[in-house]
């Protein structure tokens, strides 16, 4: 008898001359970690419980009434014991996740280094600009607990946050996005190719490209397309530049460039894409980046951005708890905050009409998916490979 | 160059939550965690070991499955193992179990008395 549902070992992931080299025990580590993962989705499971057997019956039985708001459910189920180990084994997990992708990529931090610059040396395609500031709300916090963010260089020239990256998300997504983790560019790529079947993009830009893996298959999906890839943190745009050039992608550019405030002229893309970028934003910085695309977007042109799955007003308060768990635990500040803003409003305020707004649901293209994966699996909120994705065409 | 075992261990922005009413819960779970993570780690390795001594036709996997001690004395010796692992592992719960049999004395109550000696 086989096992349900277990997450593909990690030397499953695709191999390119950037990948960090692991030893056996690395992986071995990784390996725990995404069965880990798995089993904590399952525990996760028992909150629910916990929530409708004592948690609510309990303040119902103190005060005389329902629980009113999402602030006081957290506040009541704090002291639920179910709840605390669940949090305390997740947080922990992440920590430990963060922890051995570290030690796999700082001993080798030179050799990795080295390795970036001989694949990016003289290539017109790496535009780095050592004026471009990274934005206050990603000095403000480290992102999903990755120590020193998208941005901190250790040694010169330094590539380890996007090989840390790269080698992890692999292991908290238990392999949901594939052996290239493209799944979330593969399924978007897709879509519009078969939604627009003769949009012919002369120029895509992809905002906050992090290590270029969503960016890829679209550069592939339309190979006589120039595409740019804009991130503020340089060790992300090293790593993606000499991924992509292993990997013999070669119609991708990558530039250091803020998305608040590019240098690109007024409509002069055909498609402007984002995927699981605008909540790790900030609340002003939203509506100033929506409005630079809106200003460079061509009349006729598309944009589209993969997100968290939204909130719904028939959503209950315990579901939107848990979904936003990630927020304050995970270090994910914005992706609660951001569920305040209705997409439609975000898009509207800049200049959309509001017909043309659009919202559609993907699953990411697995190349792994050999059926062993369930559906019927519980979903690890946040985690789970199936978006939201918004977006307008510009009329 | 850098220091990368500190370095890997780092924490990351923002005071850490902390879930259990008593922080040290949290610590020791922690704790254990990294330890159950590095046991799953070696035991992936034994299977590595396993395998290849199969593969090189020294020793079989299932050999290894079927074997079962072949004296007395290698009987001895792997229950032996067993039952100083798991007193080691639990050496807490028979201290406090010897002190709940014997309360004792507090160590500053012990330098007083030594005092007077
Ligand atoms: C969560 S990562 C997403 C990476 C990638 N798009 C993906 O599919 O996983 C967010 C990235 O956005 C970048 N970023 C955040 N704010 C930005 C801004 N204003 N301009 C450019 N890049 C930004 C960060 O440096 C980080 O690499």
């Amino acid at each position: 008898m086989a096992a349900k549902n277990l997450p593909p070992v990690w030397n499953k992931i695709a191999k390119h001359a950037m990948l960090p080299e692991t030893n056996h025990d690395e992986r071995a580590r990784y390996n725990f970690l995404a069965n880990l993962n798995k089993h904590l989705a399952h525990v996760s499971q028992g909150n629910k419980v916990a929530f409708e057997k004592r948690v609510e019956p309990d303040f119902v039985k103190n005060n005389g009434r329902a629980i009113a708001s999402v602030d006081e459910l957290g506040e009541a189920i704090s002291k639920d014991s179910h709840y605390q180990i669940w949090s305390s084994l997740r947080r922990s997990t992440m920590e430990m996740r963060q922890q051995a992708g570290r030690s796999i990529v700082l001993r080798q931090a030179e050799e990795l280094r080295d390795k970036a610059e001989k694949l990016n040396k003289g290539k017109s395609t790496l535009v780095l600009d050592p004026n471009c500031k990274v934005p206050e709300y990603l000095l403000a916090v480290d992102n999903h607990l990755m120590p020193g963010s998208y941005h901190t260089e250790l040694i010169e020239g330094d590539v380890t946050p996007a090989a840390n990256y790269d080698s992890g998300i692999f292991v908290t997504t238990a392999g949901l996005l594939g052996r290239y983790n493209d799944g979330g560019g593969k399924a978007i790529a897709s879509w519009v190719k078969k939604t627009y079947a003769d949009f012919a993009p002369k120029r895509i830009l992809d905002i906050g490209c992090g290590m270029g893996h969503n960016v890829l298959p679209i550069a592939k999906a339309f190979p006589d397309a120039e595409v740019i890839a804009i991130d503020t943190g340089a060790p992300m745009l090293r790593y993606a530049h000499a991924r992509a050039v292993d990997l013999g992608i070669t119609n991708v550019t990558f530039m250091q460039m803020d998305a608040a405030m590019t240098t690109f002229e007024n409509e002069s893309f055909d498609w402007i894409q984002s995927t699981m970028f605008f909540h790790e934003t900030g609340g002003k910085s939203i509506y100033k980046i929506m409005n630079e695309i809106h200003r460079i977007l061509k009349p006729g042109g598309i944009t589209l951005h993969i997100e968290q799955p939204q909130y719904t007003e028939d959503m209950s308060l315990f579901e939107k708890f848990i979904r936003d768990w990630d927020a304050l635990n995970n270090s994910e500040p914005y992706w609660s905050k951001m569920h305040d803003i209705d997409p439609k409003e975000l898009m509207v305020s800049s200049g959309f009409k509001e017909e043309d707004f659009m919202q559609i649901g993907a699953k990411a293209e697995n190349d792994l998916d050999d059926g062993s994966q369930k559906a019927d699996e519980p979903e690890d909120h946040g985690r789970s490979p199936i978006w939201n994705v918004f977006g307008a065409i510009k009329n | 160059m850098i220091d990368y075992i500190k370095l890997a261990s780092s924490k990351s922005k923002g005071k850490r939550p902390y879930f259990h009413n008593d922080p040290a819960v949290e610590r020791v779970l922690n704790i254990t965690m990294a330890v159950a993570g590095e046991l799953a780690v070696m035991r992936e390795r034994m299977d590595t070991i396993e395998r290849l001594l199969e593969k090189k036709g020294l020793v079989s996997q299932e050999e290894i499955d079927n074997y079962i001690p072949e004296t007395k004395e290698e009987e001895t010796q792997r229950q032996a193992w067993h039952s100083e692992y798991i007193s080691r592992v639990l050496r807490i719960v028979q201290q406090e179990m010897e002190e709940l049999e014997n309360p004792d004395k507090t160590i500053a109550e012990i330098a007083n008395d030594i005092n007077k000696m």
